[in-house]
């Protein structure tokens, strides 16, 4: 996901918080959205968004590092999913996530230098009669072949 | 309300989408504006047909012509033969080989096992409307049973239909979903919830994923009469954010029905409000337990609750909640319409009405098919599913994903419903049905499911945050030919005390996979573990490959592939490999003309 807001800036996560502080439940959907423009949800990040909602940053922290959506750093701008869900992995998606590795130079859930790309391995991505899949952001590829990896890295 | 000729569905779920029919929906739009036909030809996009494997699905009414595979650059062909000069392209129809009787025929769509053998109910819509069109739904009778709920029964008349139909929890664990609500109608409270499951996360299930993008309005349809039932007036659906198309066209159904009055204050002049919100998941699998899941809604770590309470009495803002699973609720809307009888006369003793199952792996017809209860698995594979590919062995199905267990050849004829599958050490679960050919390592299998289960145990207590992980390093250890004597009864020793102990239905079915694989495949372990050899040929530390001397032709072509250089000899004369240097890539294996080199 690419980061729109500096992540210096905080204003805007301030307004996020303000924005859904009297939803019941907001946690989450507060973390959603700043994550959305951040790219990440940095201690700072987290800590401006605390100051807001009037609660101790901890709690953030227990929310944020419990889901794996969330992530500290800054991720690549595009997120490249492998599915490793089990009709995928029958159908050899490891080989896949291999070629990846090899071609990015990445071990799985790294970020290469340039912030381009982030490898990750995902859960069942719900098209499993399109297996092996992998998404970039919210392109679909399925029916892959290590052989198809090179070409595809290449469109972006 | 503008009349067409004919209607062009062109199949919009994930699968199809992914497959670019998007561009095909394009295409129709400017081929049929090139020939004038825009007010003549209606383009409808809808969910899931079920055959994802023949996608992407385009359907032309009124001959109802199932075309599939098709392709942006078929558009014009179609739309100049079929809808100009009304000659089907036969090319492109979904036809598929019936080799049962003397001669082999061709059948179309609607008389193959796959659609003859089915039974939409949950499913219904799904494929037949424009999920983004209110209107479409309710031409289908969508919102009628609202209706006839709020206007002609009491609360307690709604509990009765549900709890004489029979209908049982989807999500998996069976649960009568009458005696659920009525639980919750019983509770008191100056708020109740409705909650809706859609945090679908087993690997390889995606029946709910389909009914949210084909179908969202039964689901809101549904809610409401749950919240009418029990006495509530706000709900919540838990979707997961990897869901982006289902998330999109479920907000798209909750505004159209805000602006036609079927949701909001005072819905058909009745007094009954209810408002529904969408929450996204944040990628945690334990979020699919209830307590968990209402947890994760109030803006907490997703960690489950000790149950009781229970969900009915103090769920979501410790106020008295229903939960319900997606496929659950799309049945509801038909049992209120049809009563209670249409729905249990479908189904075995126990297990009423039908079951949608995703079909995925080794298998040829991969999509989505509901099927009445009790129906045996070797029809779903065989005659709905249409067998395993490349002439391979069926094995073992997985059902339940990482809860469930396998279901091997000897099987192969129990008919499918809650009890039945319990008994053989599977479960329903929420449908995903992973076929496996002899190809697949068992042990590697349950190495899998462990693994899954150790990365998504949520740590809150110690017997499955280290349980699973000890019960994983011995299945890692097995797999790469490590196993010793005495580790598949530390295995089973282990599993016993996750099963007896562990918080939530995540731990305490987190050895299932291992047990049922133990059960039917224990010969497998054994190999691994005696023998340090995988009789599948799956796992790779175990792996050795040979070249056959009296096969080999000695021309040296698999030596150049090697990338290691582990496979030496002289022209014209056996070679050999040198099994020290051998990285087990399988690259000789795939050049060799004579097949000379064999897996060992």
């Amino acid at each position: 996901m690419a980061q729109t807001v500096d992540i210096k800036d905080l204003s805007v996560a301030r307004q996020i918080a303000r924005d859904y502080k009297d939803v019941p439940g907001c946690i989450m959907p507060i973390l959603q959205k700043t994550q959305e423009k951040y790219g990440c949800l940095s201690f700072e990040i987290q800590q401006a968004l605390a100051d807001e909602l009037d609660i101790p940053v901890s709690e953030l922290y227990g929310v944020a590092t419990f889901y794996s959506q969330f992530s500290l750093e800054r991720k690549g701008d595009y997120k490249i999913g492998v599915c490793l869900g089990t009709a995928c992995y029958v159908k050899k998606s490891q080989d896949i996530l291999d070629e990846l590795q090899k071609q990015l130079n990445l071990e799985v859930g790294h970020t290469t230098p340039d912030h381009k790309f982030t490898l990750e391995a995902t859960r069942c991505l719900g098209c499993c009669g399109l297996a092996p899949v992998m998404m970039i952001n919210d392109d679909v590829y399925g029916g892959l072949v290590p052989e198809d990896i090179a070409a595809i890295l290449a469109k972006y | 309300m503008a009349y067409y000729r004919s209607q062009v569905l062109i199949c919009a779920g994930t699968g199809c989408h992914s497959n670019k029919s998007n561009e095909i929906i394009e295409r129709f739009n400017e081929e049929l504006k090139k020939h004038g036909l825009e007010d003549e030809v209606q383009i409808v996009t809808t969910g899931c047909f079920g055959l994802c494997a023949a996608g992407p699905i385009v359907v032309i009414y009124p001959e109802d012509t199932f075309y599939s595979k098709v392709k942006a650059d078929d558009v014009p062909e179609l739309v100049e033969e079929h809808l100009l000069k009304g000659r089907e392209v036969e090319r492109l129809i979904f036809t598929t080989e019936d080799d049962s009787g003397d001669e082999p025929k061709t059948l179309k769509f609607v008389d193959t096992d796959f659609h003859k053998k089915q039974r939409r109910v949950a499913l219904q819509n799904c494929g037949r409307i424009n999920p983004e069109d209110i209107d479409e739904y309710i031409a289908f009778d969508g919102y009628k049973a609202l209706e006839k709920v709020l206007t002609s029964m009491t609360p307690e008349d709604v509990i009765n239909v549900m709890k004489e139909s029979g209908l049982r929890g989807r999500g998996g664990a069976g649960f009568p979903t009458g005696v659920k609500w009525s639980f919750a109608q019983a509770a008191k409270g100056d708020k109740k919830y409705v909650a809706c499951n859609a945090d679908e996360g087993d690997p390889g299930a995606f029946m709910d994923r389909s009914i949210l993008e084909g179908d969202p309005h039964s689901v809101i349809e549904a809610m409401a009469i749950a919240a009418y039932a029990i006495g509530a007036d706000e709900g919540f659906i838990y979707v997961r954010a990897e869901y982006p198309i289902a998330v999109r066209r479920f907000q798209i159904a909750i505004d159209q029905a805000r602006e036609y009055g079927l949701l909001g204050e005072n819905i058909f002049d009745t007094g009954f409000n209810f408002n529904l919100n969408i929450r996204l998941g944040a990628g945690a699998f334990v979020c699919g337990e209830e307590t968990a899941l209402m947890n994760s809604i109030e803006g907490k770590r997703g960690e489950p609750r000790p149950r009781p309470p229970f969900p009915a009495n103090k769920g979501i803002f410790d106020k008295p909640t229903v939960l319900n699973n997606v496929e659950t609720y799309a049945n509801v809307p038909k049992i209120i319409l049809n009563g209670a009888e249409w729905f249990n006369s479908v189904g075995t003793e126990k297990s009423k009405g039908t079951k949608v199952f995703a079909l995925g792996g080794k298998i040829n017809n991969v999509g989505l098919v509901e099927v009445p209860m009790g129906t045996t698995l070797r029809e779903v594979i065989y005659d709905i599913g249409g067998g395993i590919p490349d002439d391979k062995k069926f094995k073992a199905a997985q059902t339940g994903g990482p809860s469930g267990g396998c279901i091997p050849t000897e099987h192969l004829d129990l008919p499918m419903d809650y009890e039945s599958l319990m008994s053989i050490g599977s479960m329903m679960g929420s449908g995903g049905l992973i076929v496996m050919d002899e190809t697949d390592c068992m042990v590697d299998v349950a190495r899998f499911f462990m693994d899954f289960i150790v990365d998504e145990s949520c740590g809150k207590c110690p017997t499955c945050r280290i349980g699973t992980k000890r019960m994983l390093e011995i299945l890692e250890r097995i797999c790469e030919g490590k196993g010793e004597d005495g580790d598949i009864e530390k295995l089973e020793e282990l599993a016993k005390t996750l099963k007896s102990s562990a918080l939530c239905g995540l731990g305490q079915t987190a050895p299932n996979p291992v047990l049922s694989t133990l059960q039917y495949f224990r010969d497998e372990y054994e190999a691994h573990i005696y023998e340090k050899r995988c009789p599948a040929g799956a796992c790779k530390k175990l792996l050795s490959y040979e070249i056959v001397a009296d096969k080999c032709m000695g021309c040296s072509a698999c030596a150049k592939q090697c990338p290691v250089s582990a496979i030496e000899g002289e022209i014209r004369s056996p070679f050999t490999i040198d099994k020290e240097k051998c990285i087990k890539c399988g690259a000789c294996m795939d050049t060799c003309r004579f097949n000379a080199i064999i897996k060992a």
